[in-house]
C-alpha cells in the first residue's frame, strides 16, 4: 500500500507524463528533454496555482 | 526497395505494424525493436512506474463498462496492454475505491494506459520514417 501525499502525487504524476511527453513529441534528446522540462513545470505550476485559487475561493 | 530511414531505424522489412503492437502490449517494446534502446528504457520505466504505482495506491482496474465514465475508464486501463491482462488476472488494485489515493490511482492507471498508447504510435512513427 502507497499513501502519498497529495502534492507528492502531483510530482509523480507530472514526472511520468513530461518523461513521456519529451520522448515522443519532440525529435533530438536536447529538444525532448528540454520540452519535458517544460511540461514539467507545467504540470507542477497548473497544480500550484489553482489549488491557490480553490483555497482563496474557498475562504 | 527498403527505405532508408528504415535501415536507419533498424527495422527495415518484415511487418511494418509490429512495433505499434509490441509497444502496446509491452511498454517500451516498440523502440526496443527499433533499437531505440534509452528512449525504450526511459518510456518502460515511467509506464510500468505509473501503473504500479497506480496499483500500490489501490487504484481501481476497470473490468466491465455499465456508464460512459466507466467506458472512458475501461478503454484507457486497455492501452496497457498485457499489464492490464495481468493486472485483471491477478487480481490488483481495487474493486471499489474507499480511499482518496484510490481514486489518484485509478487515474495514475488510467493514464498509464494513454500514455501507453502514445508511446507505441510513436514506436510506428518512427517505423515509418514520419520521425527520427
Amino acid at each position: 500500500m502507497f499513501h502519498p501525499s497529495h502534492f507528492t502525487a502531483v510530482l509523480l504524476f507530472a514526472l511520468f507524463a513530461s518523461v513521456v511527453f519529451g520522448i515522443t513529441q519532440r525529435e533530438t534528446p536536447r529538444r525532448m528533454a528540454r520540452y519535458g522540462l517544460y511540461c514539467f513545470v507545467l504540470f507542477v505550476g497548473a497544480a500550484i496555482v489553482l489549488s491557490w485559487l480553490m483555497f482563496l475561493i474557498a475562504r | 526497395m527498403a527505405n532508408p530511414q528504415d535501415k536507419k531505424n533498424g527495422a527495415a522489412g518484415g511487418f511494418i505494424y509490429l512495433p505499434l503492437i509490441a509497444g502496446w502490449l509491452v511498454p517500451g517494446a516498440g523502440h526496443f525493436l527499433l533499437r531505440k534502446w534509452g528512449r525504450g528504457t526511459l518510456l518502460a520505466l515511467s509506464i510500468l512506474g505509473m501503473f504500479g504505482i497506480g496499483i500500490a495506491m489501490q487504484g481501481k482496474v476497470y473490468a466491465g463498462a455499465h456508464d460512459i465514465l466507466e467506458i472512458l475508464g475501461l478503454a484507457g486501463d486497455l492501452g496497457n496492454g498485457l499489464l492490464y491482462v495481468i493486472s485483471r488476472a491477478a487480481g490488483w488494485g481495487a474493486d471499489q475505491v474507499t480511499i482518496t489515493t484510490g481514486d489518484y490511482g485509478t487515474r495514475f492507471i488510467v493514464v498509464a494506459g494513454l500514455l501507453n498508447v502514445i508511446a507505441a504510435v510513436d514506436a510506428h512513427n518512427l517505423r515509418t520514417g514520419r520521425k527520427t
